[in-house]
């Protein structure tokens, strides 16, 4: 009876809840652009095109004039995470950064407001082998489990060069007295980031192994005890049967060449290259194993592997049939991630790739990469409706978020964050004055005879 | 058609670096002078490097070189103002770094001299139109509070992003005296800093008290420094026998108020001791980095302070700051009537300059003033408006070519000329991408 009550209740808003995104120009990425409309029925796209009937009772939002594109995909973020790196031991498989989500963390907010829709946010990139990764939407105000994108793959970093190397090398960070050569962390070198990867994973296949024989022998009736569960392991046996994905952080050409080759002994395929900005020096040996390459649009010069790095590095390896995603690396603060629009610009401008291929690289790109294409990245009847209303062309300069919409959901409105901002700032002047007045009356007990 | 533009261009680069041609006559662009409104299918007259006319229809006097532009749009260079362009190449190798000096007080050190013509950043950067640049000592002005290279950074100079060597390069060689107003917050230190250390473990944590009697300790050396200043420019001008002190006598033209003072403040209450500080000394200042000025935006516009401004690409400082903070602050300043100019303050990104004034457009700031405020505004800031920042009659030919706005991204800049002569835009990027799209 309770629930039945229950449900009428809930379901009711539901069938109300019809959102219709009326005449503006709809950029699908996959199915083409066009001026048309965008039927939202219970969070998910019920119809696009160019021509759609609008349900009685619907909300109707009128983007005449304006730009609609799927939510941004940002598949490398370190946002919201209250800790990154567990630099301890080259191998921190065990690790989960999804426990370390910090709903509260306004840099969800700023990304938000910037159009992104759904982040991969990642453990950093001191280990060889990192932590494990979370995948979660920008559903502001709901709590860490209400974030996660529970759909998504799970997935593992990996790190190649100058970082996994900084724990081993006498000349990286010294802190006296706390560092000595006798504590420092193998490797130290490229080459000994090989080996920890290859160990690793060596070590996985026998694991692997010792794990079916125990369930091969006790299918046959056996007693026996079962194998001791290594944590560190799981996930990369995970990795091997192709259950969880790979991102791996990498910069010169050599390195990433070494990793295809690990990969290739293991069979490990679907990696996304992270960074990845000498990428165009073995674009063809990526495209040939079907790996997929996610960098930045124009960052080089900070270290010396990105030295060579250079802003044509993604339309070089999308010529050469890599699939790339451009990406924000942020951490802290949304700063990259919120104009990620313009960072897709970009690859216009450096090698001359079209709109349409520009805008993938910031929505189905880097969903196919975190395996979540089938629910987001673009706006087709069936996914998921994150959607981003635009003002103006979101390659433009001039252009800004004006709606962002996570599943049929709107989560973000400027002129509802505008109207908001009196408010806080009356509230937060309130606040300050109590804490003054607060202070001013401690004052007299903290005052001692002079 | 492109193709053909292209060779002309390059036959005209090379011609530049034998040192023989700076005059050209440009034609059918559309012309934006950026002091003037917009002038649709003209020609501009460069002579020996200088503007020499801009109209409609000039006709090619004699065997001048004809530049043909049909279907372009002609802007001045831009100008960033504010970054270590030439002195950093890698930021994380300290060997190929050249700012921050150590010690608070460094107003003898000249930015110029340590350029290096051939750092790969120059032509990386000029390729999306910039054509000069405050090179700036210290590494200082981001806008974040934080400070290097002491208290005074030494001269920051104004230099082409072409030549064969930093004197070539050079503007004005003290343009400005980079100077930071010191911030509350956590202690500064280098390696060996004990107190650092201890922060840095989050073993002791400062308070507020303890932050704000170190900050006053270093106002209180800026006062001492700028008084021994002033005694030895007093003792200097009455003819005493005085020994010559580099660090004094470069003070000199920032007593006096001919160079100005580049003050990094970042926060309202920085700014409000600056200003005060400069009414006193009877200074001429430029405030940079400004991030959140509040109330004291008031004061800076009734002293009609210049104001240099970071990077529009940050988050607001504060988490309850409006998350457009960054973005609407140009706009705020222009409406407070404040004269700015944008600064990359750094070298990675300083090609984005343009895109960093675009940034401030559809957060309220008029497109007119985002253009010059990466042109001429920065011009009149540094005192060279009468020699470049615009295009007209007379000024340098400091000229972009591109076939649309500068300030968007996908604009492709197609032509730079310095002072009349035509530079590359070839650089170690699409030297790179040459090869490897080449690669079978």
């Amino acid at each position: 009876m309770r629930a039945a009550f229950f449900a009428t209740v809930l379901l009711a808003p539901l069938a109300a809840q019809v959102t219709v995104i009326q005449n503006g120009t709809v950029h699908t990425v996959t199915r083409g652009t066009f001026k048309g409309s965008i039927v939202i029925r219970d969070g998910k796209i019920a119809e696009v095109g160019e021509k759609v009937m609008t349900p009685a009772g619907a909300r109707v939002v009128d983007a005449t004039g304006k730009h609609v594109i799927p939510g941004i995909i940002d598949a490398h973020t370190h946002i919201a995470l209250d800790s990154i790196n567990e630099s301890s031991v080259s191998v921190s498989s065990m690790v989960n950064v999804a426990e370390m989500l910090n709903p509260e963390s306004v840099s969800i907010y700023q990304a938000l407001a910037g159009g992104v829709t759904v982040c991969n946010s990642m453990h950093g990139s001191a280990n060889s082998i990192g932590g494990q990764n979370v995948v979660f939407k920008m559903r502001w105000g709901a709590d860490a489990r209400g974030l996660i994108f529970d759909k998504a793959k799970p997935s593992l970093k990996m790190a190649l060069g100058e970082n996994p190397k900084r724990q081993g090398s006498p000349q990286g960070l010294q802190i006296p007295g706390l560092q000595s050569p006798q504590n420092l962390r193998y490797p130290g070198t490229r080459l000994g980031v090989e080996d920890v990867i290859r160990d690793a994973f060596t070590r996985a296949r026998a694991y692997q192994r010792e794990w079916k024989d125990y369930e091969a022998r006790k299918a046959r009736g056996e007693k026996l005890l079962p194998p001791r569960r290594d944590l560190e392991l799981e996930p990369l046996v995970e990795v091997l049967e192709g259950r969880r994905l790979i991102h791996a952080h990498c910069y010169r050409a050599d390195e990433i060449l070494m990793l295809i080759r690990v990969f290739d002994d293991f069979n490990i395929k679907g990696v996304t290259f992270q960074h990845v900005l000498e990428g165009y020096k073995v674009a063809k040996e990526i495209a040939e194993r079907g790996h997929y390459a996610s960098t930045f649009s124009d960052w080089w010069s900070y270290k010396v592997e990105a030295y060579d790095a250079i802003p044509y590095n993604a339309a070089i390896m999308h010529r050469k049939g890599v699939l790339v995603s451009l990406n924000s690396d942020d951490a802290g603060g949304a700063e990259l991630m919120r104009r990620l629009n313009t960072e897709a610009a970009k690859v216009v401008k450096y090698g001359g790739l079209s709109e349409d291929e520009a805008l993938a690289m910031i929505t189905i790109n880097p969903a196919k990469q975190l395996a979540i294409d089938p629910w987001v990245g673009s706006i087709e009847t069936g996914k998921d409706a994150d959607l981003v209303i635009y003002d103006k062309h979101p390659l433009s300069s001039y252009a800004k978020a004006e709606k962002v919409f996570i599943d049929g959901k709107q989560y973000f409105d400027r002129d509802e964050d505008m109207s908001r901002r009196p408010k806080f700032e009356a509230e937060k002047e309130g606040l300050h004055k109590k804490l003054l007045d607060q202070q001013k009356q401690a004052m007299p007990q903290n005052r001692r005879p002079s | 058609m492109r193709t053909i533009r292209c060779l002309v261009f390059a036959a005209l680069c090379l011609a530049a670096r034998a040192g023989e041609n700076n005059s050209f006559l440009l034609r059918n662009a559309t012309v934006h002078p950026v002091s003037g409104p917009v002038i649709p299918n003209a020609s501009v007259l460069v002579v020996d490097g200088k503007i020499a006319e801009i109209g409609p229809k000039i006709a090619p006097k004699g065997k001048i070189r004809i530049v043909e532009a049909r279907g372009l749009h002609v802007y001045p260079g831009m100008i960033d103002s504010g970054s270590p362009v030439g002195l950093a190449e890698i930021a994380s190798v300290r060997e190929t770094v050249d700012t921050g000096e150590i010690g608070d007080f460094n107003p003898q050190l000249r930015a110029l001299i340590a350029v290096n013509p051939s750092s790969e950043h120059i032509p990386v950067v000029r390729a999306n139109g910039i054509t000069s640049v405050l090179v700036t000592p210290g590494t200082t002005g981001g806008g974040r509070g934080s400070a290097s290279g002491g208290l005074i950074a030494g001269q920051a100079s104004l230099a082409h992003l072409d030549g064969w060597t930093w004197e070539e390069m050079e503007i004005r060689r003290s343009a400005a005296m980079q100077m930071t107003w010191p911030a509350i917050q956590m202690p500064r230190g280098r390696g060996g800093d004990l107190e650092a250390l201890l922060q840095g473990l989050g073993v002791r944590r400062t308070t507020f008290a303890e932050a704000r009697r170190n900050q006053q300790q270093q106002v209180q050396k800026i006062q001492d420094f700028f008084d021994a200043a002033r005694r030895y420019q007093k003792a200097k001008a009455a003819g005493e026998a005085i020994q010559t002190d580099l660090r004094y006598e470069a003070m000199i033209p920032v007593l006096e108020g001919k160079q100005p003072l580049m003050i990094t403040a970042v926060r309202e209450r920085e700014i409000r001791e600056a200003l005060e500080f400069a009414a006193r000394e009877k200074l001429r200042i430029v405030l940079a980095g400004v991030r959140r000025p509040g109330k004291a935006l008031e004061e800076i516009a009734k002293r009609n302070i210049p104001v240099v401004l970071g990077t529009t690409f940050a988050t607001p400082l504060e988490e309850d700051d409006p998350y457009d903070d960054p973005f609407t602050l140009p706009a705020r300043l222009h409406q407070a009537g404040v004269k700015f100019c944008f600064a990359s303050f750094g070298v990675q990104f300083a090609r984005n300059l343009p895109y960093q004034a675009a940034q401030a457009v559809p957060f309220g700031l008029p497109y007119d003033e985002a253009l010059k405020s990466v042109t001429l505004n920065a011009a009149q800031v540094w005192g060279i408006d009468s020699e470049y920042g615009s295009i007209e009659k007379g000024k340098f030919a400091d000229l972009i070519v591109t076939d649309g706005d500068p300030l968007e991204i996908r604009t492709q800049v197609k032509m730079m000329f310095i002072k009349g002569a035509p530079v590359d835009l070839e650089s170690k990027h699409t030297r790179l991408y040459k090869r490897y799209m080449a690669r079978p």
